[in-house]
C-alpha cells in the first residue's frame, strides 16, 4: 500500500468509530464517503489489493440475497470483504474495502445506478446481472436508461470479465449474445410457470424488433422462457438452471440444480420461486470462481435469511416475518410466496417514501394486493404514506372496517402485535426506510443486534 | 347506466399505475349505480368516434411510447372527432404528451402526435420530478386542487390562448417555466400528474365521470352522490404537503 493510501485509510476508518461511537448509526458508509472525497482512486488500489479480485453483483432485485448466498458458497476457505449490509453505492464498497484489509476477494453488490462507476474502478473479474425491473423511476429513471448503461459497461470491461446473466431476462439474455465468456442461467421447469404476464411487466417487447414476445413459461414477473414471433429473438441455452422445482409454503424452495459440471439436488432453506432465481445467480457465480457442486450445495443449504429480507424476529410468544417489499416485481413475488404458505389473517404494511424507498408511491397500484386483501381478515397501514396505502387497500376491495390506519411505526407494530395471538406469527411487508426503521426498534427492544455488530461477525 | 370506457395501449402505457386511475373511476361509478365497462384499445384496434364515453390513456417509457406512436397518430381524427362529439379524456404524462402535436428532439426521432390539444413538447436536457401542487378551476368559480406526482423529460409548450388545466402552486408543471400544468379542450384533460392521479384527488375522477354520463345520456353532467372520500381526503393532504416541502424546482 502507498504510504499516501495508508493514511487516508487511516482516517476514514477512525471516522467509522466516531460515527457508531456518537450513535450515528453504523458507520458502515461514512469512511469510504470521507475516502471518496480524499481520493476517488483509492478504491482502485484497495480492490487491486485482493488476491482473488472482485466479483460484482447488480440487479434491481434480489442482490442483496444473492450476494449473501455467494458468500456463504465462497466464504468458506475464503477471506472475503462482503458489503453484507447492503451499503451498495461507491461509499459503501469503499467502506467495505477498508475495513477488510486481510480479505482475499472481494464480493460486492452494487446499486443499479453505481455500476458503470465501481465496474470501472474496481475492474471485476466476474459480474453477476440478475434482473431489471422497474423500480424507482423518479431515482434511476427508465429500464431502458439503465439497460444502455450496463451494455457500455459490459463492452468497456472487456473479455477478461466473465459475465453471469440471468438469460430468462430479455435484455440481459441479449448482453450475453455474442460475448464468449459469459454464463447464462435461468429456471427450466414450466409446471412453475404461468402462461400470462402480469400487470406490471415489464420488457414484453422484443428487444430488438418491438414486437411482443410470446412467453412459452413466465417465472417472475417477465423472467420466463420468452420468443419473438417476428424475428426469432429468443431466450439463449441455459448453462446454469433449475429443474424438478418444489415449493414449500413459507418454508423452503428444492430443486435440481443442472450445471455443465453435473448436477445436484438442492433444498433452499428460503421460499419462493425468485429465491430459486437468487440461489441459481449465486450458484452460477460461485463456479465461475472455483466452487465445487458439493461447495455451491452446502453453501446455500447453510444460508439463513439476509438482512431484513425474510427475517423472522421472536418477541416473546409470538415472531414477527418481515418481508421487504420495493418495488411492483418484487412485491407480487413476496405475496405469491404469501399465497403459496396461506395467506396471514393479519397484514401489516408500511410505505416510506423517503429517496431509498422512492419519492414516489404511485407503485403500489402496480402491485398485485387484491388477492391478499380479498383473504385477509385485517389490515393495518403504517409509514409516511399510510393514507395512500389506505386508498390503495379500499380501491383494491378491502372494507374499510377491516382496516386500520396507524402512521406511527412502533405504534403499528405494537397493535399488531397485539393483535396476533400467542404463538402466532405477525407478517410485515414494509419498504426499505420502513425496514430499517422496524429494525432500529428491534434492536432498543434488544429483540436483535444492531446491524453493525453483525457485521463484525 | 353504463359507461364505455375506452383505455388505449393498456399493454405499452402503464408504467405509473395508470390502472389506479381506471380502478377509481369504476369503484366511483358503481358507487352511484353505474357501471364502467372498460375496453381495451391497442396497436391495430380500429378507434371508432361514439363507442365510448371516456377514453383513457396512459404514460410509458421512451421505448414503449416511440412504439405506439405512429398507431396512436393514425387514430388522431378518431380521436378529435369523439372530443369534437363530447366524448371525455383523461390523459396522462407520455399520453398527455402524444395528444398533443408531437414530441420532438429526442435522439432525432420526433413522435408525431393526435392534435387534440394545442400543444408541443420538446426534449429538455434534464428531467423534472416530483410532488406537484395545481390548483385548477374547471367549472367557473369552483376552485380545486390537484396533488400528484411529475417525472418528466419533455417541455410541454402550450399554443398561445389554450386553456391549461391547472396553475402550479408548487413543482415544475408543463415546462418549468410557465407557471401552468396540463392542457383542457371541451371534456378532454391532459396532464402530466400520475401517483396515480385519481386516488387522491377524487373530485377529478367524478367530474370525469359526470363528463362521460354527459355524453352517455346527450344531457348536461349530472350531479353525482358525494361520497365519505375521508381516506381520500388524507392522502390528498400528505401529497400536498410533500409537494409544499419538496416540490421540484430548478
Amino acid at each position: 500500500m502507498s504510504a499516501r493510501l495508508a493514511v487516508e485509510t487511516l482516517a476514514a476508518r477512525a471516522a467509522g468509530r466516531l460515527s457508531r461511537l456518537a450513535g450515528a448509526g453504523g458507520g458502515t458508509t461514512l469512511p469510504g464517503k470521507l475516502l471518496w472525497k480524499l481520493d476517488p482512486a483509492a478504491i482502485d488500489a484497495l480492490a487491486a489489493r485482493l488476491s482473488q479480485g472482485v466479483a460484482l453483483v447488480s440487479a434491481t432485485n434480489g442482490k442483496t440475497t444473492t450476494t449473501a448466498m455467494a458468500a456463504a458458497i465462497l466464504g468458506d476457505g475464503r477471506r472475503l470483504a462482503w458489503n453484507s449490509s447492503g451499503a451498495n453505492l461507491v461509499s459503501g464498497i469503499a467502506s467495505t474495502l477498508l475495513a477488510r484489509p486481510g480479505a482475499e476477494l472481494g464480493l460486492l453488490e452494487v446499486d443499479e445506478g453505481a455500476l458503470t462507476e465501481v465496474a470501472r474502478r474496481v475492474r471485476p473479474r466476474a459480474l453477476l446481472l440478475g434482473n431489471l425491473f422497474r423500480d424507482q423511476l423518479d431515482r434511476y429513471g427508465e429500464l431502458e436508461l439503465v439497460a444502455e448503461r450496463w451494455r457500455a459497461t459490459m463492452s468497456a470491461l472487456g473479455e477478461r470479465t466473465t459475465l453471469v446473466v440471468n438469460a430468462d431476462d430479455p435484455r440481459l439474455g441479449d448482453l450475453a449474445r455474442d460475448r464468449r465468456n459469459a454464463v447464462t442461467y435461468g429456471v427450466d421447469d414450466p409446471v412453475h410457470g404461468r402462461r400470462a404476464l402480469e400487470h406490471a411487466a415489464d420488457s414484453r417487447h422484443c428487444v430488438r424488433c418491438g414486437r411482443p414476445y410470446e412467453f412459452a413459461a413466465v417465472y417472475v414477473g417477465h423472467l420466463g422462457d420468452y420468443r419473438c414471433p417476428s424475428c426469432g429473438h429468443a431466450r439463449p441455452e441455459l448453462q446454469v438452471r433449475a429443474k424438478a422445482i418444489e415449493l414449500r409454503g413459507l418454508e423452503s424452495a428444492t430443486f435440481d440444480l443442472v450445471t455443465r459440471a453435473g448436477e445436484t439436488r438442492v433444498r433452499l432453506p428460503l421460499p419462493g420461486l425468485y429465491n430459486v432465481y437468487n440461489a441459481l445467480g449465486a450458484a452460477a457465480l460461485a463456479q465461475v470462481l472455483g466452487s465445487t457442486l458439493d461447495e455451491i450445495r452446502s453453501g446455500l443449504e447453510r444460508f439463513g435469511a439476509a438482512f431484513g429480507r425474510f427475517e423472522r424476529i421472536v418477541v416473546g410468544d409470538r415472531t414477527i416475518l418481515v418481508l421487504l417489499i420495493k418495488n411492483p416485481a418484487g412485491a407480487n413475488e413476496v405475496i405469491r410466496t404469501l399465497e403459496g404458505g396461506g395467506v396471514p389473517p393479519l397484514l401489516l404494511v408500511a410505505l416510506n417514501d423517503a429517496t431509498a424507498d422512492g419519492k414516489d408511491v404511485s407503485w403500489i397500484w402496480d402491485v398485485d394486493l387484491e388477492p391478499l386483501l380479498a383473504r385477509t381478515e385485517r389490515v393495518i397501514v403504517t409509514g409516511e404514506r399510510a393514507a395512500e396505502l389506505a386508498v390503495r387497500c379500499v380501491y383494491g376491495g378491502l372494507p374499510e372496517d377491516r382496516l386500520e390506519v396507524q402512521p406511527a411505526l412502533h405504534r403499528a407494530l405494537e397493535r399488531g402485535l397485539e393483535l396476533t395471538p400467542a404463538g402466532g406469527e405477525l407478517v410485515v411487508l414494509p419498504t426499505y426506510t420502513a425496514m430499517l426503521a422496524l429494525r432500529r426498534i428491534f434492536t432498543e427492544r434488544g429483540l436483535v443486534q444492531p446491524y453493525w455488530e453483525q457485521l463484525q461477525r | 347506466m353504463r359507461i364505455r370506457l375506452g383505455h388505449l395501449y393498456p399493454d405499452y402505457l402503464n408504467i405509473y399505475a395508470d390502472r389506479g386511475n381506471i380502478a377509481v373511476l369504476s369503484r366511483r361509478a358503481a358507487a352511484r349505480g353505474h357501471e364502467l365497462e372498460v375496453a381495451s384499445v391497442s396497436v391495430g384496434d380500429e378507434l371508432r368516434p361514439g363507442e365510448h364515453d371516456l377514453l383513457y390513456i396512459g404514460g410509458g417509457q421512451d421505448r414503449e411510447q416511440a412504439l405506439v406512436a405512429p398507431d396512436l397518430a393514425a387514430k388522431g381524427e378518431s380521436v378529435r372527432t369523439a372530443v369534437t362529439a363530447g366524448t371525455a379524456v383523461l390523459a396522462v404524462c407520455g399520453g398527455y404528451q402524444l395528444l398533443g402535436r408531437g414530441y420532438f428532439g429526442r435522439r432525432d426521432v420526433d413522435m408525431p402526435g393526435v392534435g387534440l390539444f394545442p400543444h408541443a413538447t420538446i426534449a429538455g436536457e434534464r428531467r423534472m420530478i416530483g410532488d406537484v401542487l395545481l390548483e385548477c378551476e374547471l367549472e367557473p368559480g369552483v376552485r380545486q386542487t390537484l396533488a400528484g406526482f411529475e417525472n418528466h423529460a419533455g417541455r410541454t409548450r402550450l399554443d398561445p390562448g389554450a386553456v391549461p388545466l391547472g396553475r402550479v402552486v408548487a413543482g415544475f408543471g408543463n415546462d418549468g417555466e410557465s407557471g401552468y400544468e396540463g392542457c383542457r379542450v371541451g371534456r378532454a384533460v391532459g396532464t402530466y400528474l400520475h401517483g396515480p392521479l385519481l386516488p387522491r384527488n377524487p373530485w377529478l375522477a367524478d367530474w370525469l365521470l359526470a363528463q362521460a354520463l354527459a355524453h352517455a345520456t346527450g344531457d348536461e353532467p349530472p350531479e353525482l352522490a358525494p361520497l365519505s372520500d375521508r381516506l381520500e381526503a388524507q392522502a390528498h393532504a400528505v401529497s400536498a404537503q410533500r409537494a409544499r416541502d419538496r416540490g421540484g424546482r430548478f
